[in-house]
This record gives C-alpha cells, structure tokens and sequence, in this order.
C-alpha cells in the first residue's frame, strides 16, 4: 500500500495532550476526534490536512497517556501514517492496533521538511521526499507484530482465537 | 539464567522460556484494567472481535474515575456504556458513585493487586502496582479487550535499568521528590520500552503508598515498568488489604542490566518538574517567586493517606493564600472517610481548602479545577504537558504533597521548611 501526501512535522517528545486533549474523549468517533486532532499543540491545527498527508514526529512520539483516541484522532484527520524519530511505547501499539502506519527512522527525519511531498511505502517501509529526492529506509516492524498484522490485525487475531 | 524482576514476573505467567531482552512472550493476566475513557473503546473492540464472555468476571475491573462524577451529557453516556457492559458481562469490580476511588489508589487499596501479579490497564499510570511488586503496565484499549477476552496478553521482553537509591533523606524530601529527580536525570524518554527496578537502603525503608507514588511516574520516564522488590513490608501491606497468599520476590543476583544509576539522597531538596515536561525538574530552592492560582493535592500519584498527612501537618493552623485555589481530592472514598476521622479535612477546610471528591477530574483538564490562560498551577499529579489542565497558555508545575501545601499558604512555588 502506497500513501502520497504532504509532511507535516512535528517536534520531539509530542505527547497524547497535545494530539488529542482530555476535554475530547467524551466520543470515540474517528470523524469528530479528527476534527480536534492536534488541539492540544495549536488551535485549529486539523484545518491544515488534506486527506493523505503525512505526519513526521521527533523523538518518543506519542508519549504519555494510553488514550486510543490518539490514533484514531490521526486517522480521522486524514492522515494515514505516522514517521517518526521514534515512538513511545504504549502509542506503537495502539497505532499498530488502529491500524495506523508507523515507520521509525531515527535522525533521518533531518531529510524532511515541512512542506515535503512524501511517498510512502508501507508494505517495504520506504519513504521517497518527493521534493528533494532522498530515499529512507524505516526500521522494519518487529516479527510478531507483523504476523498479527498478517491475521488482519489484532482484532481478527482475537476473533479467530475465540470462535 | 539469572533474572531481572521484570523477567522474573513474566516467567511466572508464561508457558514460554522468558529469556534476554527483546524476545516476545505471552503471559496470562491476572487484573486487566479500564476506566470511563478508555472502557467505552475496549467495548467496542471486545464487540468487534466476537467475545461474547469476560475471561474471568472477577479479574476485569471497570473504574469510572476520570470524568465523574459525570461532567457533561457526553461523559454521562460513556458511563453508561460500561455501567451496562459490566451488568451484562457480570463483572464482580465495576465502581462508580460512592464506592469509585481513583483506579491506582483504589486496586491495592482493596486487594485486588499484588506482588508477582501481572496487571494490565488501559491507563498509561497502571504502572503505579510496580510498587507492590506487580509486573504491571498500561495499554491501548483494544490490547485490553483482548486481554479482557482471552485473559492474556503479549511483552516484548524489557531491557531493565537498576535505580539504587541510597543516603540519608531530608524530612521535607520524599518519594515524589525522588522520582522527579530521577527522571530530570534520565529524560523523558530515558526509560523507553525499558523497565525500572528500585534497590538500595532508601528503597528498603520506603512505605509502600511511597513506591506506588515513585512506580505511578515510570512511564513518565517512557517505562514499561516501574518495580519493586516484594518485601516483608509488601507482604503485610497486602495481608492487611485482604490480597491472598503474597509473597516475597527479588531479582536474581547477576541479573543483567543496561544501566545502573545511583542516587545519593543525602541533602537533596525537594524537586518541582517546571513547564512543559516533567524532566524539567529543578529542586525548588532554585525557583525565584514563581506565582500560582491554584494548587492541587490528589490524583494517583500523590493522593493517598500519606500525602494528605504531610501537607495537612504543614497546613495545619495557617491559611492558604487569599489569591489561591486549593483543591484537595482524596484519591477514595476510604481515604476520604480516614482523613475525616484523623481531623484532616477539617484542617483542609478552615485552612480554606476546596475538597473535592475522588477523581482524576483537573489532572487531565478534565473538570473540578481547570485553568484559564495565563494561569499557573502547582499540582502533586504527574504530567505537566501544555495545556493538560486547561488552557494552551496555562502552566503547571509538579510538587510533593509539602510543596503543594507550602505554595497553597504563600502563594508562590516555596520549600515547605519556610513557611
């Protein structure tokens, strides 16, 4: 599966608050939490996506609370995958979970701007910066993981072991 | 091979050979955890993967604790969702209303959590029964409806950093203050995907309300895990909360570790994290006439007897500042009903203090004290993210229960020996 879309960066160390404050969990509506989506970094943040662009976080993304409306609140805004410098723990997987593409790339994030048009590649995990030309490679997605996602994720994994 | 708690503990849940870091296991559960927010999405995942059954009803707890008593219409329905899920599921643990306590405090409180258990959470501050000993860690709300479903779940097996806390402590320094320093050191990220296990005579004769408080903030640190040894002090903890057959445990010696660090307490001050993380930590002598608006003791970091004891004998016969909010929460309704009778919250009240009911309410802005812009708040939680408590241009600062009880009287972020 291949994303085209507009980066959007972010800093390091961006916590749950700031993608999705508290005030919000009243819905786990993936339309109305996109609205939302980085209200806690800046008012109105959300109104800058376009369906398909990509966000590129810094270092320990997602850090703080275990709020699954995180991810969803990225998804529903239109973006469809995440690339960071790395990702905190509990954030990894309930992005993996949500269904969310998540790629780390530690200090390569330097080869992108805010601005840049990216190509990613979820099934290889690379990343083309259509504007300058740059090819990066992401860490692969650890072995168990990726057999989860290959029953179709956690929720169909479960399903089948309780039928 | 010789074990780290961490590897320890899931070895006791594993049909797998726990080995080095890194390696995957399955571990069955013995408390899956979730509360008002995080319950209603668990629902619809555990709905969605065809589970028709809890695997236990008795180790799956619901706890309404964020938003209530309920704060809007929104909140209200959510509440609803699980109320129902937990009648329909037959879930023995659902607490709402006059028997709900903040999750963290309110699971030891009533034996529900102990030494070598493995609890999981859909809450980030699950790690907080690391301080009993418990390998215990929060997770999406999806990872927890399957947990709830199939009563297990999946690690990756942590790399673990030993914290050998040593010296002599200062009356006015306390655990709160040891774990603020701790990450100041290390870094919000310092711990990531990692575990941390407390050691040293300082460790040895903390209570145990002071691990919880120090295990509660692991994750502020990025870690899976904050652990305890299980100790003779654990053990009657335990005994006296009604926790059935705990027991003692400790890491192996020859454990391997990726990181030792020692902390010599001896003079330390107390420790503030400043605006907006909490490795910003400064000890709070260093701070210069930082005003505040409001103060809050509470919350499942720093909510239980003890904190209400310390900042009660500071506040004790004095008022809080004419220009401060002090909201007081006892983190449940037992600890509420115990500060009563020891003449606490009368001490809170002619102090001038609000006390509020057990929740989490302001810690996540969520509601019963939440900031407008320009405001400052000094609060005994842990986060101090931008805009956590209210507004974007809001701040907080995180203290010990004396810090909190200190700045309530003076106004301004104070060590707690000059008032």
């Amino acid at each position: 599966m291949k994303y085209t879309g507009k980066a959007h960066k972010v800093g390091d160390h961006i916590d749950t608050d700031a993608i999705i404050p508290a005030r919000f969990l009243v819905t786990s509506d993936p339309v109305e939490l996109g609205k939302k989506c980085f209200e806690g970094l800046e008012q109105g943040w959300a109104s800058r996506i376009n369906n398909g662009d990509i966000l590129v976080g810094g270092k320990n993304f997602g850090c703080g609370s275990s709020r699954e409306h995180a991810p969803i609140a990225i998804i529903g805004s239109g973006m469809p995958a995440v690339i960071a410098h790395s990702f905190a723990r509990i954030f990894y997987r309930n992005g993996f979970n949500m269904g969310l593409v998540l790629l780390e790339i530690g200090d390569d994030t330097g080869k992108i701007s805010d601005g840049d048009q990216l190509e990613v590649d979820a099934s290889t995990g690379e990343i083309k910066n259509l504007t300058t030309g740059d090819i990066i490679k992401s860490l692969p997605v650890p072995e168990f993981m990726a057999d989860i996602l290959s029953k179709g994720g956690l929720v169909n994994y479960v399903r089948g072991k309780v039928a | 091979m010789a074990k780290t708690l961490a590897q320890k503990i899931l070895q006791r849940h594993s049909l797998d050979e726990v080995g080095t870091a890194g390696q995957i296991v399955c571990c069955k559960t013995s408390m899956v955890l979730a509360n008002d927010i995080t319950a209603p999405l668990a629902i619809d995942s555990f709905r969605k993967m065809g589970a028709g059954k809890v695997f236990d009803r008795q180790k799956v707890a619901l706890v309404c604790d964020h938003f209530t008593p309920n704060k809007d219409i929104d909140s209200a329905e959510q509440v609803k969702k699980v109320r129902e899920f937990a009648r329909e599921m037959g879930i023995v643990h659902y607490y709402e209303g006059g028997n709900v306590g903040v999750e963290h405090a309110l699971l030891p409180e009533l034996g529900m959590v102990g030494p070598g258990d493995i609890v999981v959470g859909a809450d980030s501050h699950t790690c907080t029964y690391g301080g009993l000993g418990a390998f215990a860690t929060g997770m999406g709300s999806t990872d927890i409806a399957a947990a709830m479903a199939l009563g297990e779940t999946w690690f990756k097996v942590p790399e673990t950093i030993k914290v050998n806390i040593i010296g002599n402590l200062d009356k006015y320094t306390t655990p709160k203050d040891l774990i603020l320093y701790l990450i100041g050191i290390i870094g919000v990220d310092g711990a990531l995907y990692r575990a941390l296990e407390f050691t040293g005579s300082i460790v040895d004769e903390m209570e145990i309300e002071g691990r919880m408080t120090m295990a509660n903030m692991a994750i502020e640190a990025g870690g899976k895990a904050g652990l305890f040894p299980a100790d003779d002090k654990t053990v009657a903890y335990c005994l006296e909360k009604g926790f059935e057959n705990p027991e003692k445990i400790f890491s192996d010696d020859g454990a391997l570790y990726c990181r030792e660090v020692k902390i010599d307490v001896t003079g330390m001050s107390p420790q503030v994290a400043c605006p907006h993380l909490p490795d910003n930590v400064k000890a709070v002598d260093e701070l210069e006439r930082v005003k505040v608006d409001q103060v809050v003791l509470g919350s499942c970091t720093n909510g239980r007897i003890t904190d209400l004891r310390q900042a009660a004998e500071i506040l004790k016969g004095r008022k809080v500042n004419r220009d401060v909010r002090f909201i007081v929460l006892p983190a449940t309704p037992k600890i509420f009903e115990q500060a009563l009778e020891e003449g606490l919250i009368n001490i809170f009240i002619k102090a001038g203090a609000i006390v509020g009911p057990p929740t989490c309410g302001p810690c996540l802005g969520g509601h019963m004290g939440i900031l407008a812009s320009g405001e400052r708040c000094l609060a005994t939680t842990n986060r101090n993210f931008k805009g956590r408590m209210g507004s974007l241009d809001s701040e907080v600062y995180l203290g010990s229960p004396m810090v909190a009880a200190a700045t309530a009287i003076a106004g301004e972020i104070i060590h707690p020996g000059k008032v």
